[in-house]
């Protein structure tokens, strides 16, 4: 990395590692999101009804919204007659501890997990390891994130921040059992990832899931992945523990008709995933549990404009298709659910007391792709302009206006310093107008010392 | 009050006064296509499996010849028997999909457990002609949701390392289908 400041003096290679790191995210994140746009486009429009689909797919969530206690109990009582247990959680921490009562009720004290936004948006890792209960993240994407010690920075690939070096390095370090001569291929990556992980998936006995979606009507689940790490955690272990939120639930069987075949084209730009597994109650021997999550989602229900973002599948077209995420990166969101969703969705559930959660609804330009490209039809830009009404104006542009005094002069002095490392000359991101600036400015800047960078600058200046 | 009655409650509330929805189901239900068989057949190829179109009689010896050599699960015969030394397994399936190339397990008859279709590194799967419907809606019209279903399209893959496409992280990595017509 600091071979690209070749000519720097001093500690500002260190100093100034996280704003490259950020460059190479940005060219990640370019690729990522150009590559599935277009897989997503062609194979969107291979379907004529697509528009159907997609109002089928809207109102289907809003009948289930509208009606969302009565399914709710019914789905209760699918799961509880097909031998499955469901518990409630008000919060976060109230799913924590149902969680970790049940993993301490098997008496082991590891478990295996599919990568799931409910369990990362509740902190499940961090609450079972207090209790010393280690989970294992089984993903590649979330086994690289959780093994590099980092955050995920996009829905779908979660560690698209991370190039195959970094990778090699990650894997190295952190696998005991990986060879020397490991390189950087990444099917040999993938190789060791799948070494690494099947002892754990055939040893272990319990596993944490999430769902894509729950059956009212039948009490089924469904987890759609590519990997098979999913079917690994869901079939193998003897418990099974998934925590989904609320808003997850379909009333029928037959709506899965139109989820299945809008999730999987929106997201991976596939016609269908790789694997996707459904099981309804106790299956094949199996103890499970179900756990009901609210965390905020009925303080979003209450909000007649806001509520349409718990129609979202999770299926990170809106990201792929926003020049504010592509620039500014999953990490800039400051929560597990990045891009134009994240934007509306984070300062609904956790309000927008912190200056961080009431500058987000900022972070569009409103452009309005990511409305065309919602599966179910989220209107992503009204209800940015709704909750910008509602942000404490004030802080909302306290957030904005105390960065931009030093952040906006910085900034520039920042792309003109990327300009100068040659080798990423071509990915300097361009600035964004308006109060958007100061917003991609608060996210990027504050990991380098102020002082430093501007020594060096100063210096460089007069040179 | 309890967690349960908790929630609902502030569902109840949260909801007060609003209209309910209509759903439109104007998409299709079916889809018109001469050749199922020949659909499927391009659309599994797509993914990187590889396809055997065959008369029904046929379909045996293709089998012998697929297996020869390798310790493979039977469903519900005499085969090799522990998961994660087997070479690989054979099955039938429930229903498959000619639109996206799926395959849906029921785990029925001849399909075994979830377990002895994932853990083994090859997998073939027998798909009669007439099990092929056109596409999603009337795969999920012919299933039976009480049964744990697994929908198969293609080998395991990732695209978790810069994006490129790799085949076989944890399932199966080569997927073979024999379409009996
Ligand atoms: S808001 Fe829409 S496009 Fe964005 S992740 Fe949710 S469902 Fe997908």
């Amino acid at each position: 990395m600091s071979s690209t400041f070749l000519g720097m003096p001093g500690d500002f290679p260190k100093n100034a590692e996280k704003a490259v790191q950020n460059s190479q995210l940005r060219y990640n994140l370019r690729k990522a999101t150009h590559t599935i746009r277009g897989k997503r486009a062609s194979v969107v429009g291979e379907l004529p009804d697509w528009q159907e689909l997609r109002a089928a797919g809207k109102a289907i969530k809003d009948h289930t919204l509208r009606n969302l206690d009565r399914y709710l109990v019914q789905l209760e009582e699918s799961v509880t007659r097909a031998g499955g247990t469901v518990h409630w959680a008000r919060d976060a921490a109230e799913a924590n501890r149902i969680v970790a009562g049940l993993v301490k009720a098997t008496g082991e004290t590891e478990v295996v997990k599919v990568k799931s936004m409910a369990t990362q948006e509740i902190e499940l890792n961090q609450a079972l390891a207090a209790e010393g209960i280690t989970a294992y993240e089984t993903d590649l994407a979330e086994l690289i994130v959780q093994l590099g010690d980092d955050f995920p920075s996009h829905i779908l690939v979660p560690a698209i921040h991370r190039n195959r070096s970094e990778i090699r390095e990650i894997f190295l370090d952190k696998m005991p059992k990986v060879p020397d001569n490991l390189t950087d291929d990444p099917p040999a990556l993938a190789e060791a990832a799948r070494l690494h992980l099947r002892e754990r998936f055939l040893k272990s006995k319990v596993a944490i899931s999430g769902a894509n979606f729950m059956v009212a009507e039948t009490g089924t689940l469904v987890v759609l992945e590519s990997e098979g790490n999913g079917r690994m955690c869901l079939t193998l272990p003897r418990t099974l523990i998934s925590v989904v939120g609320i808003e997850k639930l379909l009333p029928t069987w037959r709506d899965l008709e139109v989820f299945l075949q809008l999730l999987p084209r929106s997201s991976t730009g596939e016609r269908m995933n790789p694997y996707t597994s459904m099981w309804t109650g106790a299956v094949e021997g199996q103890e499970f549990h179900l756990v009901l999550l609210d965390n905020g989602r009925t303080d979003v229900l209450a909000d007649e404009v806001g509520r349409q973002a718990l129609r979202c599948i999770r299926c990170s077209a809106c990201l792929n298709v926003c020049p504010v995420y592509e620039r500014a990166g999953g990490h800039a969101y400051g929560s597990v659910y990045p891009g134009p969703i994240g934007a509306i969705l984070t300062p609904q559930l956790r309000g927008m007391g912190s200056e961080l959660d009431a500058s987000l609804p900022y972070a569009s330009s409103l452009c309005g792709a990511c409305y065309e490209a919602c599966p179910v039809a989220i209107d992503i830009p009204e209800v940015l302009v709704d909750l910008r009404a509602k942000a404490p104006h004030s802080a909302a542009e306290r957030a904005g206006m105390k960065v931009a005094g030093w952040i906006l002069n910085d900034h520039e002095r920042l792309a003109r310093a990327q300009r100068a490392a040659t080798k990423l000359r071509k990915l300097v991101p361009k600035r964004l107008p308006g109060p958007l600036s100061a917003w991609t400015d608060t996210r990027d800047v504050p990991e380098i010392p102020e002082e430093s960078f501007r020594d060096w600058w100063e210096r460089n200046e007069r040179a | 009050m309890s967690a349960r009655d908790e929630i609902l409650a502030r569902i109840g509330k949260a909801v007060a006064g609003a209209e309910d929805v209509e759903i439109p189901r104007h998409y299709r239900t079916t889809q018109q296509a001469d050749d199922l068989v020949g659909l499927f057949a391009e659309r599994v190829d797509d993914y990187r499996a590889i396809v055997h179109v065959l008369p029904a009689a046929e379909v045996p010896a293709k089998i012998d010849e697929l297996v020869a050599g390798r310790r493979m699960i039977r469903p519900d015969g005499d085969g090799w028997d522990d998961l994660n030394t087997a070479d690989g397994v054979v099955t039938t399936c429930a229903v498959a999909i000619a639109e996206t190339g799926t395959i849906v397990l029921d785990h029925g008859p001849g399909q075994g457990t979830r377990a002895q279709t994932l853990v083994p590194d090859y997998h073939v799967c027998v798909v009669r002609a007439d099990q092929i419907v056109s596409c999603v809606p009337e795969a999920v019209a012919r299933l039976a949701p009480a049964r744990p279903l697994t929908w198969i399209s293609g080998p395991s893959a990732t695209s978790d390392i810069e994006l490129n496409r790799v085949e076989g992280v944890h399932g199966p990595r080569t997927l073979e289908v024999i379409i009996s017509t």
